[in-house]
């Protein structure tokens, strides 16, 4: 005789109250294939944890943010951040759109250059370049946005013996409305340091003032604010040309708009409350139209979007390892990827499926990572149908800042694989090794092993 | 590890504590567990039941044996088994 299929006894109180306003909260869905592929047969042939990465959802991303700007602006040029995510399978797809690259370090700025990218094209950012990063920068005509005057009086010495002008734009920071307000990148709009160091630059006569940038901050969820900065940085634009008789040829607003992930704390879903990209474009676009630039002397609109781009076009791919109650009865479910490896659960309450069919009934749970360390939180509180160890569950929205921000802390990192628009799946980066993490360690000769 | 004499339980999945005003769903093994429970079956005969008719191995069902009386006692829906000692 067939047996009856078994599902664990599970029993749950219910709490009569007033009804949600906001509905039914949806329960978690199945979530079995990405793209087409099975995650059960990813899981089983690179390993979990697993990190996938959609190439069509980031071009999609990518085609669908550029013709929001592009629509309503006659001049856009996007590039690629790629301290959000620099795999170089990863630029790469950004590149091929016609993304430039947008860098941070001497570090990223090589990656940069590896990647093919035309030194022409990368835009060097951050507080922290070396005289030898700037050298390199200068030789390959790349735009260095100056961060502070220690930044600019070098510039100005190095480029003493130079025939050609090395090109940079002034980053400026300023009040947009929004807490907390970045006020520790480039020079400060309202107390007149921007204005001073924009003077410095073009009274240096050495180097060439090409543009003007700001970030005004990082999932910024108010479109108005990128409206005031397009405003404070047309202002300098405008008096540059009038005063300095310099024209900026960009406007670089940096990027900072948010993904679609829910932050901690947040009562609704961030698909309900954030604004889109076509309503950030809409703010900036018409900020500029509508400015006293001529029409035929428009400057450059450059954006260096990151996450908004590429976060739902990762997955990550886990498994169960034990469930226990908690002593207040909580249910706890112990997973095999931790902060370490995701490091975004400490600012979102990330979405999670199951990536298998189960029972209708669930239970309020916490997701514990694998670390023997108290911090290490998935999930405070999520409803999941009950998890039995072996089953694989799929983390949504965490293509941005994990695989560039991730710690190589008690376990190895994962995996990476990309799935192609022909649905081929790619190992993009395999997971560490013992020997790759020891490779330079140097143990003296009284301590090795005998 | 008996259930309170006084809980109402329903085939569907529906437990009533009269006692206390408090309900609770649940799914189709916790019922016919706890309708077992309330008719004296003891642990041992309710779980040899379960691996005879329902697709677990006895591993999984030890394991979720643990789990289900820590809910029942979480529910409040066990009788108290008070220990005297001497």
């Amino acid at each position: 005789m067939e047996k009856l299929p078994y599902e664990r006894p599970y029993i749950k109180k219910l709490t009569p109250g007033v009804m949600n306003k906001f509905g039914n909260h949806s329960g978690a869905q199945p979530f079995k294939y990405i793209d087409g592929i099975q995650v059960t047969k990813l899981v089983e042939a690179y390993g979990s944890p697993l990190f996938v990465i959609s190439e069509s959802q980031i071009r999609r991303n990518y085609r669908s943010a550029y013709r929001a700007f592009s629509t309503r602006y006659p001049k856009v040029q996007f590039a690629w951040s790629y301290k959000t995510n620099y795999l170089n399978a990863v630029c790469q797809i950004f590149h091929s759109e016609g993304s430039w690259a947008e860098v941070v370090s001497g570090f990223e700025y090589r990656k940069a250059l590896g990647n093919g990218v035309a030194g022409n094209k990368i835009i060097f950012n951050g507080p922290s370049k070396s005289k030898e990063d700037l050298m390199l920068a200068i030789e390959n005509d790349s735009l260095i946005h100056i961060d502070h005057l220690e930044e600019l009086n070098l510039l100005i010495t190095l480029s003493e013996s130079l025939a050609a002008k090395p090109r940079v734009a002034v980053r400026v920071n300023m009040d947009t409305g929004i807490f907390p307000a970045w006020d520790r990148f480039g020079f400060n709009y309202e107390n007149g340091e921007a204005w001073n160091a924009i003077t410095k630059v073009v009274n240096s006569g050495k180097l060439q003032l090409t543009g003007l940038h700001c970030h005004i901050g990082t999932y910024v969820q108010s479109t108005s604010a990128f409206g005031v900065a397009a405003t404070k940085l047309t202002d300098l634009a405008l008096r540059s040309k009038n005063k300095l008789n310099q024209a900026i040829e960009y406007l670089d607003l940096g990027g900072g708009f948010p993904s679609m992930n829910t932050l901690k704390g947040a009562y609704l879903p961030g698909t309900d409350t954030l604004p889109s990209i076509d309503d950030f474009a809409e703010e900036i676009c018409n900020k500029l139209i509508n400015s006293d630039f001529a029409p035929n002397e428009l400057p450059l609109l450059i954006l260096e979007s990151g996450r908004a781009l590429i976060d739902d076009a990762g997955y990550l791919l886990g498994t169960v390892l034990a469930n226990k109650r908690l002593a207040d009865g909580k249910r706890a479910t112990i997973v095999d990827f931790g902060v370490n490896t995701l490091f975004t659960s400490f600012w979102y309450d990330h979405q999670i499926s199951p990536a298998q069919d189960f029972p209708p009934h669930t239970e309020n749970m916490v997701i514990y990572g694998p670390l023997c360390m108290n911090i290490d939180v998935i999930r405070e509180n999520i409803n999941l149908p009950v998890l039995n160890p072996g089953d694989h569950l799929v983390v949504h929205k965490v293509g941005a800042y994990n695989m560039t921000q991730w710690m190589q802390f008690i376990t190895f990192r994962p995996a990476v694989v990309l799935i192609d628009e022909r649905q081929n799946i790619h190992l993009i980066k395999a997971a560490e090794t013992l020997d790759y993490i020891e490779k330079n360690e140097n143990v003296p000769r009284h301590l090795k092993a005998k | 590890m008996k259930i309170k004499k006084n809980i109402a339980t329903s085939e569907n999945g529906f437990i009533f504590n009269p006692a206390t005003g408090d309900s609770f769903s649940g799914n189709a093994m916790a019922s016919v567990i706890l309708v077992a429970m309330k008719n004296g079956v003891n642990p041992a005969e309710i779980k040899a039941d379960i691996l005879k008719k329902y697709d677990v191995n006895a591993a999984q069902l030890d394991r979720d044996w643990e789990d289900w009386i820590i809910q029942l006692k979480e529910a409040n829906l066990l009788e108290l088994e008070l220990n005297h000692g001497n």
